[in-house]
């Protein structure tokens, strides 16, 4: 590793220091007999029990709604929310790609260790071995248990299982349903939850939005939701409660998630006591439709497939304001072909999204605001005919038309990248429970099985895996002690987090200024995006922490809240997410500053190597930073990463 | 409603049929309607085919209104109708593709009603006879058709008949499960039931056009 | 481009409600038409007044949030999800009507928001296959022909936001219903319940106060994810089978 670096421990003066993390529950032996162990260790809770333990299920995405249906399948009694008005539509439907599993079906070398060992590289060597081993394990059921429900993957001819390469690897076990395999997955989920709700196992409520959780005798026992069509504030308490409430992205304000995507639910969680794992990891997508104007709500991202046959280039000469079509061959500078002529057009994720920042920050961008780069089909097209490229990208080429109103087939697309995953959340051991008892994490909301960063096809693959498999044991192991001693309605620790929602809610009303919701979410975006972005330095991330604070504190002063609490009140509901934006935009950003170092979707450009090239530093950073509340200052807990089958190595694309 | 709505189309067809043998001329029309009597006989008695067939067609027709009436009540609560409106819109009324056959099934087959009651009227027991009364169904036929709004309301009533068949034939049979198109145009039961509306309303309309504006059989 | 819209505003579900209308002097044609509607919430915040409200998440076309009727059409003028429609499609001076779905069983909410909780009970009422987890065959055992899997797809693509209701003269969901029982039974693991399937989900969607089908075509016409209109003759098939087997 580079010996120009030197540490300058900026961070410190934001920060103060926890006790390590060392047993993190997985079992010792070799890796592949862990996760079984785990299951035959685990104790296990008889059937009539079952009926009278509750659980609490946050969020009806692939995690939540397969560990809904999986639980009551089991004979548990759940209870599940979602702020969207029908389960089937949490933001996992979005996920084009596909779906990860080491099935071989193409005898070209897949394996489960092959898998693991993809895995544990795509994350940087800053994921759990034995977390990722266990990730590639269940893959394979994963598929069984989705064709059994009837999700409908693409097949051959044959009648067998298609699959295909995704992602920059060089084995084909990707399965898809066309462009919207997380589409068909989370209907599959969704379907086998409306199951158990007509079985009675679980109760579904929807518009509703967990704002805190409960904390009974240093135990998780329940959650605080406000029921959004008539605004009153419940209490539910339960055995467990299980947060799968997704990822934080809409902190930028731009991003591909969905509208209402938060970190509310993971958010109060973590101010009861749970650490936040990782927050500054981002994955930034390079192929997202760029921003055309200021009224701008979101960003959608096109497949990456995209960059398979179209080329990548922007004009040599900055500023060069021509049509594309006027800018002659020797005037473009393909430049990923230039820079990494092994991959290419085919580079990882961050390293495209990089490259293109570089070209627009020396001013060659193209399109509204200089903010975007072509992907031009001209030679694709050329070369295998229009009907051909129609064929393959046919849907994606129409979406583009649709936002934009540009034709692709006859001038080149712009992309910019946009924020796409959280690879961030709160922390949890090899159970998938936080350092809380009875608060288990799954899905996107958990810091996650993938490091630093995450391969493509893997995010349904391991939201699914907590879901179906994982989550189902472990948390049997913590209920076999129940059912616990009822937490009534009334109980202080109720009546508390009861308070303090209720106290929130009319502080946001109380202020009436004359500032939107929306132009405070958009400035942080902004501060997000331009200094704790694709590319994060000491200096920008110390000046973002001040004016993110700046803008707070201006927030609680100036903002308008609109409307009542005792009604549906789209405003006061965005108002609560951005203020727990707030915080957490904060913490990625002390987080940032702290790991010294560039590692996945997070990069320092004080670490790099001679060539620009990402530079870890694993002596000193292979850890995952779990972060402890601590008012004014984030409490840092190290957990060391120890790798014994993998070898750590650098990420070398040219 | 598929399955009333077909006995009485099939219904519909033999009769036109039977309408042409009216240029074969008086006494060959007379005898063959003399003849329907006796179908089926000795097996049954005289007029007994004719009479299992008014009770079959008269319970076809009584489902066909009742199941209509029950679906308009239904689907207009379902509908959302506030105030006698469902889209305060003013733009776009007639939907995006729907068939103008399709607004006129439920007024269409009301004046249908009106229609058949008053030509039952007129036909079968001589009660009212524009034109002059007759033994003869044939010339009952004649007289009646000499009259412009006897014509007049037989066309409105057979235009009638066209429209509820051009939806009522293509919907029938998809209820029934036999479409096979992605949409409502390309069916190929869309271009049968245009088809069959046109024969059906031209078939009939064919013999008091041929009275009124050639004279035929006077 | 300076449009007007007028929108349905209906402070609750027990509220009259009543066409409302507002100038807009700033409209891009790149903007999406939620973008337009995000403009006027911030113009009528700014002002004092209660922003529109109005289901929409994902804003790419596939979460099935959104929704509303646009000059008379659900989903406006191109056959597209509402998120994905854009201010190109009016121009400069257009007054544009905005309401919400309509039917019996989507009780108005808010504004322009809706409850389309029937839906989901409707797939309560049979639209799954009965397997629990873990109990699930190794995936290549069952082979599916290609063809019967790809329209099997087409009918899954169904987002069930309600256009279909929307659009239908009698309210009907017909076409909701019918992407998910051929979606299902077209399927192999889908046969063991393919004819309780289809009783209890039309029994369930007529219990839930939709209309019946009569075969118009207003839904296929206004679905954004172009579901075929020959699904509802294939539920008809299979509710024939299930009737002549006892079932319904």
């Amino acid at each position: 590793m580079s010996d120009t670096y030197t540490p300058t421990g900026a961070a410190e003066q934001f920060i103060e220091h926890g006790e390590d993390i060392h047993d993190t529950k997985a079992p010792s032996g070799p890796i592949e007999r862990r996760w079984e162990q785990r299951q035959f260790d685990a104790k296990l809770v008889n059937a009539a029990n079952r009926r009278k333990i509750k659980i609490i299920v946050v969020g009806t995405g692939l995690a939540g709604a397969s560990a809904a249906a999986t639980l009551g399948e089991a004979g548990y009694h759940v209870t599940s929310f979602c702020y969207q008005d029908s389960p089937r539509r949490a933001h996992s439907i979005a996920a084009q790609g596909g779906i990860n599993a080491a099935k071989n079906y193409r005898n070209d070398g897949d394996s489960v260790y092959r898998l693991f060992y993809d895995t544990v590289k795509g994350g940087d060597f800053r994921s759990r071995e034995s977390n990722s081993y266990r990730l590639a394990q269940v893959s394979v059921n994963i598929i069984d248990q989705c064709v059994a429900q009837g999700v409908p993957f693409a097949r051959e001819y044959g009648g067998l299982l298609d699959n295909r390469s995704f992602g920059g690897v060089q084995v084909s076990r990707t399965f898809y349903a066309r462009g919207q395999t997380g589409q068909q997955l989370l209907i599959g989920a969704y379907q086998a939850l409306e199951r158990q709700v007509a079985a009675g196992t679980v109760e579904v409520h929807t518009r509703h939005e967990m704002l805190d959780l409960v904390m009974v005798d240093g135990k998780a026992r329940g959650v605080i939701v406000r029921d959004m069509v008539t605004g009153e504030i419940e209490s539910h308490t339960a055995d467990a409660v299980v947060l799968a409430s997704g990822g934080y992205g809409n902190v930028y304000f731009l991003s591909t998630n969905a509208m209402g995507c938060n970190v509310t639910a993971t958010w109060r969680a973590h101010r009861r006591g749970a650490y936040f794992g990782n927050p500054c990891y981002t994955q930034i997508h390079p192929t997202c439709i760029p921003v055309s104007g200021d009224y701008q709500s979101k960003l959608t991202l096109m497949s990456e497939s995209l960059r398979n046959d179209g080329r990548i280039w922007v004009p040599k000469k900055a500023g060069d304001d021509r049509h594309p079509r006027d800018i002659p061959e020797d005037e473009r500078d393909y430049y990923l072909e230039r820079i990494y002529p092994a991959f290419g057009n085919l580079v990882p994720r961050d390293i495209a999204s990089r490259a293109a920042k570089y070209q627009c920050d020396d001013g060659k961008g193209v399109g509204p605001g200089g903010l975007g780069v072509y992907l031009d089909f001209a030679d694709a097209i050329e070369r295998m005919g229009r009907p051909a490229v129609e064929a393959k990208y046919g849907n994606l080429f129409d979406m583009y038309a649709r936002i934009t109103g540009e034709d692709p087939y006859t001038e080149p697309m712009r992309i910019y990248p946009a924020v796409h995953y959280v690879m961030g959340g709160l922390w949890v051991d090899y159970d998938l429970q936080s350092n809380l008892e009875g608060l288990f994490v799954t899905g996107e909301a958990n810091f996650s099985d993938q490091g630093a960063n995450r391969l493509g096809a893997s995010a349904l693959m391991q939201g699914l895996a907590d879901g179906y498999f994982v989550l189902p044991t472990t948390i049997a192991n913590y209920l076999a002690a129940g059912p616990f001693e009822p937490v009534p309605e009334d109980h202080p620790a109720v009546l508390e987090a009861r308070q303090a929602v209720e106290e929130r809610i009319q502080k946001l009303l109380a202020v009436d200024g004359n500032r939107t919701v929306d132009s405070y979410h958009k400035e942080l975006g902004h501060i997000m995006w331009e200094y704790c972005g694709m590319e994060r330095t000491e200096e920008g991330l110390t000046k973002a922490i001040g004016l993110i604070r700046e803008l707070r504190d201006d927030f609680w002063k100036n903002v308008k809240v609109t409307g009542e609490a005792e009604e549906l009140n789209q405003t006061l509901e965005r108002a609560g997410r951005v203020v727990d934006f707030f915080e957490l935009g904060e913490l990625m950003c002390i987080d940032a500053l702290n790991r010294e170092e560039s590692c996945g979707g997070h990069f320092r450009a004080e670490s790099q190597t001679e060539d620009g090239e990402a530079l870890r530093h694993d002596d000193r950073f292979a850890y995952v930073a779990a972060w402890e509340f601590g008012g004014e200052k984030p409490i840092l807990h190290k957990e060391p990463l120890e790798y014994e089958y993998v070898e750590m190595k650098a990420r070398s694309y040219k | 409603m598929a399955v009333s709505g077909l006995i009485m189309l099939g219904y519909l067809l033999v009769h036109m049929y039977g309408n042409l043998k009216f240029f074969e001329g008086k006494e060959f029309f007379d005898s063959y309607l003399e003849g329907l009597e006796n179908i089926f006989y000795p097996y049954l008695p005289h007029g007994g085919a004719l009479w299992i067939l008014r009770v079959v067609l008269l319970v076809s027709l009584v489902a066909h209104v009742y199941c209509a009436v029950t679906l308009w009540r239904r689907n207009k609560v379902a509908a959302g109708y506030t105030g006698g409106k469902r889209y305060h819109s003013k733009q776009n009324r007639t939907g995006i593709q729907r068939s103008y056959a399709s607004f006129t099934m439920r007024w269409g087959g009301v004046i249908l009603l009106l229609f058949i009651i008053g030509h039952l009227a007129q036909m079968l027991p001589n009660w009212l006879a524009p034109g002059g009364a007759s033994d003869s169904k044939y010339e009952r036929v004649v007289n009646g058709f000499e009259i412009w709004w006897v014509v007049l309301l037989y066309t409105i009533g057979l235009v009638a008949v066209g429209f509820h068949l051009w939806h009522g034939f293509w919907s029938a049979l998809t209820t029934l499960g036999q479409n096979r198109s992605s949409t409502r145009k390309d069916s190929v039961i869309t271009i049968a039931s245009w088809v069959l509306s046109v024969v059906i309303a031209g078939g009939f309309l064919i013999v008091p056009f041929a009275v009124f504006f050639f004279g035929a059989g006077s | 481009m300076k449009i007007t819209v007028n929108v349905w505003r209906q402070k609750n579900a027990d509220a009259k409600g009543e066409m409302v209308g507002y100038h807009l002097d700033d409209v891009s044609e790149d903007m999406s038409f939620l973008e337009m509607l995000d403009v006027l919430n911030e113009q009528l915040t700014l002002a004092g007044e209660e922003p529109v409200a109005f289901d929409h998440d994902c804003r790419e076309g596939i979460c099935g949030s959104c929704g509303v009727v646009i000059n008379g059409i659900a989903h406006g003028p191109e056959v597209t999800t509402t998120c994905q429609l854009h201010m190109r499609s009016f121009k400069d001076g257009d007054v544009i009507d905005i309401e919400p779905w309509r039917a019996g069983a989507f009780p108005i909410v808010k504004d322009l928001v809706v409850d389309r909780g029937a839906f989901d009970r409707i797939i309560q009422a049979g639209g799954y296959i009965s397997v629990n987890t873990g109990s699930a065959p190794e995936a290549n055992n069952l082979p599916v022909p290609k063809e019967d899997a790809d329209h099997a797809f087409a009918a899954a693509t169904c987002i069930g936001c309600g256009a279909c209701v929307a659009a239908c003269p009698n309210g009907s969901a017909m076409l909701f219903t019918a992407a998910k029982v051929t979606h299902l039974g077209l399927l192999p693991q889908g046969q063991p319940e393919r004819e309780s399937r289809v009783a209890s989900m039309v029994a369930q969607h007529d219990a839930e106060g939709f209309g019946s089908c009569t075969n118009i075509g207003e839904c296929t016409a206004a679905c954004p994810k172009g579901i075929p209109l020959d699904v509802i003759s294939r539920l008809n098939r299979d509710l024939l089978g299930a009737l002549a087997a006892g079932q319904a």
